[in-house]
């Protein structure tokens, strides 16, 4: 368990992002608060990954600016992502998670211990001696998950994480990401799986061609979307 | 070596002039590659990380370094190393010293243009991650340098046989002296000048044989790597 | 750092060391020849001997004439030895070496095809010959490279009224390498060409080549050796490499040079006490 940390609340003042001519963010007012998972919905290319990337830090807003706690330009050490298709490094899956340790500056001396733990977290206790690259797409994700959070970050960033997978990895990836959430670390995920937004959401952010469209607690949000957008997408149409 | 030997006969008998020939090309060639992938290696991997003006002219340079005439650098690192150069002081000139610098700088443009290229393409693929995780300049290259080791032992390969193969540089910056900088081919000219052909060929012939074993040694190391790290 | 890096660091600290250790060299002297002195195999019958009886290492860097001298100019050798007295004789003008000492000769012989385009087999007059050459046209290979042969070659057709810089024709081709190449190449071409009778003799890919013309008195070609001077070049190892010279022109390394044979037949005549030579 961590105590709420000075990471959060992560604050988008009207951030645009854009590329040459292309709008990819655009006016995006948000406060990411702690507590309870945010999951950003939209269809394909309504930038959910790019707001990630902000709030990551990975990318800078083109107008507008970010806060992490209040400040600019927080280095990215308490803050983690994990990406639809993870990069295994050409090594074992331990060495893998101790790799992101030590990048976090982690001690050297808690590495074996935090390991394992963590291994066993996400359930790959057995394979920790395994070629990554040599794992499934499934326990990819779950080794991407493990190194995430060997930075013992206040936020966690999740792109699409169960996108590729089939539904037993994906429960088990859900199942970790709850059990994270419990652990008082922020998730902040994107997906375009309505199920598993109603699974896993505390608050749901719902973007369309770079706008924010509507915003609410994710009970009110499934029962009663106020927005055409929202009741479209809801509906299973396409919206485009 | 006695002149109406034929090649394989040195070989069977255990001929002590041949077996030093073979020591000092390996030496040679072996001791270049090392020199040239501790420059090669960072510098290619520290091209391909960096942006800075100018650095496409860069990286075009070094792809034509690769094609360094041999007999070129013999005569710039003669004309460096000798008494009257500017490096005379050292007394490098006609020893093995000489030949390893020059054929260091024949290998190192090879080792570090395709360690860029490796670097260059494996950076697309983790580029998010590393940068996710907060790694500095120095973390990104040793990390993606080590991730790369295989594809970096073929161009180490490249290097070597390049090394093992020239006898421009070597011949002018080594002086071909019996005992002391004869190597395998500058004994093969050697002996192609005084006409004596068929010992040539056969020189020619163990030299291939060496580096295909040099070859299949790196290749079954890196197997076995490949093996545990995937 | 990882057990790579380590390795890679060990090795390359190691040979930078055995390099310079190499390069601190104890007991050895850089003497600047010929490629056809030591394409003759002289050198491998008589050094062993001097190393035996002094200890002194002598390492022999075979260039062509031109490049020899060269190589004694700049300072990178300690003792030069060719076959060009002229130029020989330059260089000590120019203050580059202390004193010239005649050692040996051998002699150059006009090899060429069995078939004998030019009609001049088993001729005594080696100007004859090649005015015959030239009036027939037949393929000559020339060294072209600077070299106490090619000087040899170039004087030979003055003496026969030839200027071949302006007088040669296609039948004339200049490789610019050493005595073995030219050989290789008359052999592959069936020409004629000059060669000292030492690589002859060693040479073993003859072809249909013959002697054609040899005992010529104007085909003899003088040996001569000179220390380095180290006035020029401090770095000149002056006692060892007077030592080499001392023993070449010794009665002991005299009786070494004579011994010499290649087939049974002698190579080289020394001629020391011949102050002119």
């Amino acid at each position: 368990m961590r105590a709420p940390s000075s990471e959060l609340p992560i604050v988008f003042d009207a951030v645009t992002v854009t590329a040459g001519p292309v709008t990819i963010l655009d006016n995006i007012a948000l406060t990411l608060a702690p507590g309870a998972p945010t999951v950003l919905i939209g269809p394909n290319g309504s930038g959910k990954s790019t707001l990630l990337r902000v709030a990551m830090g990975l990318l800078a807003p083109s107008r507008g600016r970010i806060t992490w706690g209040g400040l600019e330009n927080v280095p990215p050490l308490k803050r983690a992502i994990v990406f639809q298709r993870p990069a295994m490094l050409r090594r074992s899956a331990a060495a893998n998670i101790r790799f992101a340790m030590r990048a976090a500056g982690i001690p050297r001396a808690e590495h074996a211990r935090r390991t394992g733990e963590l291994l066993a977290l996400v359930g790959l206790g057995p394979l920790a001696d395994r070629a990554a690259r040599r794992l499934s797409g499934g326990e990819q994700q779950r080794l991407a998950l493990a190194r995430a959070l060997a930075r013992d970050p206040a936020v966690l960033f999740l792109d699409e994480p169960t996108a590729s997978l089939d539904p037993p990895a994906t429960k088990a990836v859900e199942d970790i990401i709850r059990a994270v959430s419990h652990r008082n670390i922020k998730v902040v995920m994107a997906t375009h799986d309505l199920g598993e937004a109603r699974r896993l959401a505390g608050d749901v952010v719902m973007l369309h061609r770079g706008r924010i469209v509507e915003t609410a607690a994710a009970a009110s949000f499934f029962d009663t979307p106020q927005t055409a957008e929202a009741k479209t997408f809801l509906a299973g149409e396409l919206l485009v | 070596m006695p002149t109406d030997a034929t090649a394989l006969q040195l070989v069977l008998n255990g001929d002590p002039a041949l077996f030093a020939i073979v020591r000092l090309s390996l030496y040679v060639s072996l001791s270049a590659v090392m020199l040239a992938a501790l420059i090669g290696i960072p510098l290619g991997a520290v091209i391909a990380l960096t942006k800075f003006p100018g650095r496409q002219g860069v990286i075009i340079l070094l792809n034509a370094l690769m094609g360094l005439p041999p007999v070129v650098v013999g005569l710039a690192v003669y004309l460096a190393l000798s008494r009257s150069g500017p490096l005379g002081s050292f007394g490098l000139l006609f020893t093995a010293g000489a030949m390893i610098i020059a054929q260091t700088v024949l290998v190192t443009p090879i080792i570090a243009a395709l360690t860029r290229q490796t670097i260059e393409d494996l950076w697309i693929e983790y580029r998010d991650e590393l940068t996710a995780m907060n790694l500095g300049p120095f973390g990104r290259v040793t990390a993606l340098i080590w991730d790369a080791r295989f594809s970096l032992v073929t161009a180490l390969l490249a290097g070597f046989g390049r090394a093992a193969a020239e006898v421009g540089a070597i011949i002018i910056v080594g002086g071909n002296i019996e005992g002391f900088t004869r190597t395998m081919t500058t004994a093969i000219a050697l002996e192609t000048s005084k006409g004596d052909l068929p010992l040539a060929v056969g020189l020619g012939l163990v030299l291939i044989a060496i580096v295909i074993a040099v070859n299949a040694l790196a290749w079954t190391a890196r197997r076995a790597g490949e093996r545990l790290a995937g | 750092m990882n057990l790579l890096t380590r390795r890679l660091i060990i090795a390359a600290t190691a040979s930078l060391a055995f390099a310079g250790h190499a390069a601190a060299q104890d007991k050895s002297i850089v003497v600047a020849s010929t490629t056809s002195t030591q394409d003759s195999g002289l050198f491998s019958h008589i050094l062993p001997m001097f190393k035996a009886k002094t200890g002194i290492d002598v390492k022999v860097v075979a260039q062509g004439t031109g490049q020899a001298l060269d190589t004694a100019r700049r300072g990178d050798a300690d003792v030069v030895f060719v076959h060009a007295k002229p130029a020989e004789e330059k260089f000590l003008s120019e203050g580059f070496g202390v004193k010239r000492y005649p050692v040996m000769y051998n002699d150059f012989v006009l090899i060429g095809p069995k078939a004998d385009p030019a009609g001049i087999k088993s001729s005594k007059d080696i100007v004859a010959a090649l005015g015959a050459i030239k009036a027939k046209g037949a393929d000559f290979i020339s060294r072209g490279d600077k070299s106490g042969t090619h000087q040899a070659e170039i004087n030979l057709w003055k003496v026969a009224g030839v200027d071949i810089g302006k007088d040669k024709g296609p039948w004339y081709k200049e490789i610019g390498q050493g005595m073995g190449a030219a050989l290789n190449t008359a052999s592959a071409s069936n020409a004629y060409v000059l060669a000292d009778r030492g690589t002859w003799l060693s040479f073993k890919n003859r072809g249909d080549l013959v002697i054609a013309v040899e005992g010529d008195k104007r085909l003899f070609n003088q040996y001569g050796v000179m220390l380095v001077n180290p006035e020029k070049h401090a770095n000149v190892k002056k006692d060892l490499g007077q030592q080499f010279i001392d023993w070449l022109v010794s009665a002991e390394g005299q009786k070494a040079i004579a011994e010499y044979k290649i087939n049974g037949e002698q190579l080289f005549y020394p001629n020391a006490n011949d102050s002119g030579a």
